[in-house]
């Protein structure tokens, strides 16, 4: 049996870490808890990408690890807990599918993922092109959750966290993208939750609820 | 220096209208950025006839015959809709159905958007592209939102979240771009994601790759340019903005879209040497067509009617551009100029329309032309416009699109054609009662501004019955850069 560098060992680690977090996340309904499991996500994520500049040497890796601690770690579970405070909303209601169902939904995913992104990992030349199925696995199980969840908040979680998917892709697939689109995607990434807070008030102030189930009135007209 | 002034006029636009924004020439304001945004639009269509590309700033942005005539358009129709929507906020305003800080948000938004748009319009940058276009998606959100009636609401979120997940998709699509740029441009280039790049090296991109990578990028810029099955935020979002909104959400964010799906396309045609890309455009437009063309006869609101037949244009100018060629291309780019220019004047007239009636519900809007002629002709003239009546210019693209097909692909001729004739019944008989008969609306506090619809109409007409040498010239180079078989 072959041996594994340590560095790749836990680069691995990481890899899982992130999919079993996607899987907690699926499964969990309290809100507050699922905010903390999106940090989370970004902690491992911005360790990944610490162990990965520190192995390949990349400087954009370094300024991208510390993008993703001060916006995924602190600021937005930050904003996302002082909304929750806000606005009162700390349990999302029975999902559409319940969590034996959508757990083994998630595990068809995952293999459907993995083979997607076999081209991809033929093609890749970095070391940690064998984690390019789990980023997609991540984007793919965030999609399973927003589609499943009722809940605004819910929801919000689950694009963030299909961004994260998306993120580690391109650091497993060609060690992060140039720093001028990186910097670009988390300044859309902030202005779309500071979008959403403002949006969230209003939704409230009209329907004193973040229940989604009232914004279901726009139907086709018979 | 033009293209400094294109970006840089409108962000400067909407810090300005952002902090004094409430005061009583803000809509003069907005115009006026507005008409330094076209005039530097023209400055650059000017620079590129005489020198031909461009490559600024350090290749970041790139200008050809195709985007700059977008960027032109872009530009023009952005001044009208800020022309026309002096009088129509105002009237808003008057109805109590806005606050004068909502009127704020709403001249700072404008201006970001026009900002997004033109950026998105103008990079070299793939991956600036995206930004840029979830840019525009976000600058617009608040928008939809703008009047905060419940529908608008499910319409804003509804929007938001179908085109933050769209465009997450376009992100994966342009980092697997990216990845198979790295193997033949070198992996930290920082040229992996400048088009020209790509173009150039575009014969020795992994196939394989490139094929996964046009099914995200199709899927997630598809979503904003409406194709069905990934439609559904597009009639909500018109129907519950404000009208201004919906003509520039409908005849500019569509097109930009658009444009980011072929430049996509060229470079994975490029790759593949097979049917692909061109298959799946052709089938997604088709879609479109048929479904959009369905669902039109079931509409009762006014601007979704419109927004469906938004969907169904878009369908054929993405058929058109899925069939490739000369011909094809070059009608498609013209289809994306006339639709882009009636659908917005339609808007404008069905905004007024509403406004006099008090209402979007088409069965209650009734007689205008008894009593405001200039509204209700323009409604009828640019309803026969779009639906494709000569001499009009919809008329010349339909008419080149759908020969095309007769040669190149005979199965979706006859599809398109009934598709057509079912979306000319659909909206002629609904707009032909609002248009005549007796009437029940009402006179307005300001009059409303006409120069608009009148003046993209005639432009239409004149491009139905006669496209200038230089302007033909100009499509022609841009259908010849997007090829295909």
């Amino acid at each position: 049996m072959t041996h594994l560098p340590l560095d790749q060992q836990m680069l691995d680690s990481c890899a899982a870490l992130l999919l079993l977090l996607s899987f907690a996340m699926l499964s969990q309904r309290r809100i507050v808890t699922l905010v903390n499991l999106y940090a989370l996500q970004g902690a491992v994520l911005a360790a990944a990408t610490l162990l990965l500049a520190w192995r390949t040497g990349e400087g954009h890796l370094y300024l991208s690890a510390a993008l993703t601690l001060a916006l995924k770690v602190a600021f937005l579970p930050w904003l996302l807990h002082r909304l929750i405070r806000r606005l009162e909303v700390y349990w999302d209601t029975e999902p559409l599918l319940n969590v034996s169902g959508t757990m083994l939904a998630g595990l068809l995913i995952v293999v459907f993922a993995f083979a997607l992104a076999q081209p991809i990992t033929l093609l890749s030349s970095t070391a940690t092109r064998s984690a390019v199925g789990i980023a997609v696995s991540v984007v793919l199980l965030a999609f399973l959750m927003m589609i499943t969840r009722r809940k605004a908040m819910s929801q919000v979680v689950g694009f963030l966290s299909m961004e994260n998917g998306v993120f580690f892709g391109a650091m497993s697939a060609s060690y992060g993208m140039p720093m001028v689109v990186e910097l670009g995607v988390a300044l859309d990434v902030l202005v779309a939750v500071l979008v959403l807070g403002v949006f969230f008030f209003q939704i409230r102030e009209r329907f004193e609820s973040l229940d989604l189930h009232h914004l279901e009135s726009l139907k086709e007209h018979e | 220096m033009e293209l400094l002034l294109l970006l840089a006029l409108p962000i400067a636009g909407a810090a300005l209208l952002g902090v004094i924004g409430a005061g009583r020439r803000a809509p003069e304001i907005n115009a006026v950025f507005s008409l330094g945004t076209f005039l530097a639009s023209c400055a650059l269509t000017a620079r590129v006839i005489r020198h031909g590309d461009l490559l600024l700033a350090g290749e970041q942005f790139f200008i050809d015959p195709f985007n700059v005539f977008l960027v032109t358009l872009t530009a023009f129709v952005g001044l009208t809709t800020a022309l026309f929507s002096r009088p129509y906020m105002r009237v808003e305003l008057d109805h109590g159905r806005l606050t004068p800080g909502r009127l704020r948000l709403y001249h700072s938004m404008y201006q970001l958007f026009m900002f997004t748009m033109l950026l998105a319009l103008t990079t070299n940058n793939m991956g600036l592209m995206w930004v840029a276009m979830e840019g525009a998606t976000l600058s617009t959100v608040l928008l939809v939102t703008l009047y905060r009636t419940p529908a608008s609401l499910e319409a804003g979120w509804k929007y938001f979240i179908l085109c933050g997940v769209g465009i997450a998709q376009a992100l994966f699509g342009t980092i697997l771009l990216y990845v198979a740029a790295g193997k033949v441009l070198g992996a930290q280039g920082v040229t992996a994601l400048l088009w020209t790049h790509l173009d150039a090296v575009k014969g020795q991109l992994e196939p394989t790759v490139l094929a996964l990578a046009f099914v995200f990028l199709l899927i997630g810029y598809g979503t904003k340019v409406g194709l069905v099955p990934l439609h559904s935020w597009l009639p909500d979002a018109h129907a519950e903005g404000p009208t201004p909104i919906s003509a520039v959400l409908s005849g500019l964010l569509l097109n930009v879209a658009l444009y980011a799906v072929v430049r996509s396309k060229v470079l994975v045609e490029g790759s593949l040497h097979s049917q692909l890309p061109s298959m799946m455009l052709m089938g997604f437009g088709l879609l479109s067509v048929v479904l959009a063309s369905l669902l039109l006869w079931r509409q009762r609101d006014i601007k979704r009617l419109f927004a469906y037949s938004s969907i169904e244009h878009m369908g054929i100018a993405t058929f058109a551009f899925g069939m490739g060629g000369a011909i094809a291309n070059f009608a498609a780019l013209l289809h994306m100029t006339v639709h882009s220019l009636t659908k917005s004047s339609i808007f404008f007239t069905a905004g007024h329309a509403a406004q006099k009636s008090g209402t979007q519900l088409m069965d209650r809007i009734r007689g205008l032309i008894t009593l405001s002629p200039t509204v209700g002709w323009g409604l009828m003239l640019g309803s026969l416009a779009i639906l494709g009546v000569p001499p009009f210019g919809v008329f010349t693209s339909e008419f080149l699109i759908l020969t095309t097909a007769m040669r190149t692909q005979p199965w979706a001729a006859p599809i398109l054609l009934a598709a057509l004739a079912v979306a000319f019944a659909g909206i002629f008989s609904k707009v032909q009662p609002m248009v005549f008969g007796e009437t029940n609306a009402r006179r307005l506090p300001h009059a409303p501004a006409l120069l608009p619809v009148f003046t993209h109409l005639a432009i239409v007409l004149l491009l139905g019955l006669y496209i200038p040498p230089y302007l033909a010239d100009w499509y022609r180079a841009a259908a010849h850069l997007i090829g295909g078989p």
